[in-house]
């Protein structure tokens, strides 16, 4: 038996802590917050694992998250079916749209991908919107149904609490194991150098795709959990505005950091409720972090509030 | 011109870059095991041939086998996978990996884990990793790096990263293997070092083709010097021929030459 390792350790403390949290918290509303942060931590994880890995930037996140949501929603509500057949046919659905919009942009070294999904993302918000035979057009989709598991229903907060968490760290655990793998190391690699990783045999146009394709499951995966909390979705949640949310959401965390996707994630779900106020200039505050961060603290919020404390450390033992 | 006792042959290769002859008619074969030297001026066509070889760019004309298989136009991946290995001259470290782990890119052509095994962490996986750990800290101890396996990359001094690219470089188990100015950046010592491990790498049975602008090291290393001059190939031979060809030294030292057609 190996040791287990930092990350074995530190998801086992996570998952305490979380429970704990769900146990002792009896406020609907603290709950509810809880789970959009658990939505919102395994968008950003997403995210991270193709922008911060990989180097490859989205900016059409939510359209994936869209699809996902609207999906399930169309599905269960219009047709009936369980969403637990659902489910699968909403990650389909996400796959064949990333491989069909990665498949010609990852072929090429640059920023291609960030422009093909720019317009991707705006393509899926149309539709959303203007088709309203079958999504409920701008008033939004009305009727999804609980999650339901052999007869016990995820209708309270506290049980969907626990299942939206559950899935975020089942989610740690696999974004550490393929980045501490031949895989990972391929799209670091990539990353720190596309010229290089091919004269390393990588096929990098076919990883590119690998994580393009993953990452969009895992946003469609939280597009699902999304619309069976709420019951209700509608097009300006999935549109281009999410999409730079889930960006700033990474940077500000931290590019190619796992707890990063959590923190960014936790941050930019908490400030909206308390920014109540100046919720005209949501998107002007969120700008400002988002540039605050780049200049001041590039790598992050967490890798930079972990360097201050270790410089500060040492100050101290001088 | 057999490829039975060739690894590489390149058979009239042309290039020209919008109307600049790049390379003209370029003929020459590699035996296995052998070390030879490329070299040249500046502009004369050096890394153009590395690219040739290495598949990032096809010849205009003529053709480039690889143990007998024509390269055409396979993608550079694919022929890492075959058997061809290069460093850069300007050093190309993953910068935000550790030296360990770079080296275990090295052998992504050698290894097989994909997206669903690394998430399942199969029993073979798991081997699979354990034998790739072990086989790049050879690789380290094998360039003497053996001791900074956990360092990132870029912390090291440079004459370490270019020990770091030859250790990765070797990880994908090449046939052929091209260093693009291995010693440039290196004081002498380290140099007389990396002498050496070339010398040990064709011991392992490694066909070795360099470009490099130390004289006394490529004399000192290489059966067989070319020597490539404004796309041509000037002179080819042992060193001591090459060293005393009238073309290379009218090509050095700008003499004007006799024949103005070679």
């Amino acid at each position: 038996m190996r040791k287990p390792d930092k990350h074995t350790i530190a998801c086992i403390l996570f998952a305490a802590g979380a429970a704990a949290v769900g146990l002792m918290t009896d406020d609907a509303y603290y709950l509810q917050v809880l789970i959009f942060i658990g939505i919102n931590t395994l968008l950003a994880l997403s995210l991270n694992l193709l922008m911060g890995y990989a180097g490859q930037i989205s900016l059409g996140h939510a359209a994936f998250y869209g699809i996902g949501a609207y999906t399930t929603a169309v599905l269960s509500a219009t047709y009936g079916f369980s969403p637990w057949l659902a489910l699968p046919a909403a990650i389909v659905m996400a796959m064949a749209v990333a491989y069909i919009v990665g498949r010609p942009t990852l072929r090429l070294t640059g920023y291609y991908l960030g422009m093909g999904t720019l317009g991707f993302g705006m393509i899926v918000s149309i539709v959303f919107r203007e088709w309203h035979s079958v999504t409920g057009g701008a008033s939004g989709f009305v009727g999804i149904p609980p999650l339901e598991i052999a007869g016990f229903a995820f209708d309270t907060d506290r049980s969907y609490y626990f299942l939206v968490w559950a899935v975020v760290l089942f989610f740690f655990l696999l974004s550490r194991r393929i980045i501490d793998s031949r895989v990972g190391r391929a799209l670091r690699a990539i990353h720190d150098g596309e010229h290089a990783a091919s004269a390393m045999g990588i096929d990098t146009a076919r990883m590119k795709l690998h994580i393009f394709i993953l990452s969009a499951t895992m946003a469609s995966l939280a597009g699902f959990l999304y619309a069976h909390q709420v019951y209700f979705i509608s097009p300006e949640t999935f549109g281009f505005m999410a999409s730079i949310k889930i960006v700033t959401m990474v940077v500000i965390g931290g590019m190619a950091s796992i707890w990063g996707s959590l923190f960014g994630a936790t941050l930019l779900t908490i400030l909206p409720e308390w920014l109540h106020a100046f919720a005209d200039y949501e998107m002007m505050v969120y700008g400002l972090i988002l540039m605050l961060v780049m200049i001041f603290l590039p790598q992050g919020l967490t890798r930079g509030i972990i360097d201050l404390y270790e410089s500060s450390r040492k100050k101290h033992d001088q | 011109m057999t490829s039975d006792n060739t690894i590489l042959d390149i058979e009239t290769a042309s290039i020209s870059f919008g109307g600049v002859r790049a390379l003209i008619d370029i003929n020459f074969s590699l035996a296995p095991g052998s070390i030879t030297g490329l070299i040249g001026p500046n502009g004369a066509g050096k890394t153009t041939l590395f690219n040739l070889v290495t598949g990032i760019i096809p010849p205009d004309s003529g053709r480039i086998l690889f143990m007998g298989q024509p390269i055409g136009k396979k993608p550079v991946h694919e022929l890492v996978r075959m058997g061809i290995a290069r460093t850069f001259q300007n050093v190309e470290l993953f910068s935000s990996m550790s030296v360990l782990e770079n080296v275990q890119v090295g052998m992504h052509t050698r290894t097989s884990c994909g997206i669903f095994g690394s998430a399942l962490r199969t029993p073979g996986i798991v081997r699979e990793e354990n034998r790739s750990l072990e086989k790049a800290a050879q690789l380290l101890e094998f360039v003497g790096l053996g001791e900074h396996a956990k360092r990132r990359s870029a912390d090291l001094p440079l004459g370490w990263q270019r020990l770091l690219e030859l250790a990765r470089a070797m990880a994908s188990e090449p046939q052929l293997l091209l260093l693009d100015e291995p010693a440039a950046g290196l004081n002498t010592n380290e140099t007389d070092m990396l002498g050496d491990l070339i010398e040990s790498i064709r011991g392992r049975g490694v066909t070795v083709l360099l470009v490099e602008h130390d004289m006394a090291l490529t004399m000192k290393l290489c059966d067989r010097i070319i020597v490539l001059d404004r796309g041509r190939l000037i002179a080819d031979g042992p060193p001591r021929s090459v060293q005393d060809d009238e073309a290379v030294m009218a090509a050095y030292l700008g003499k004007p030459r006799n024949d103005a057609k070679t």
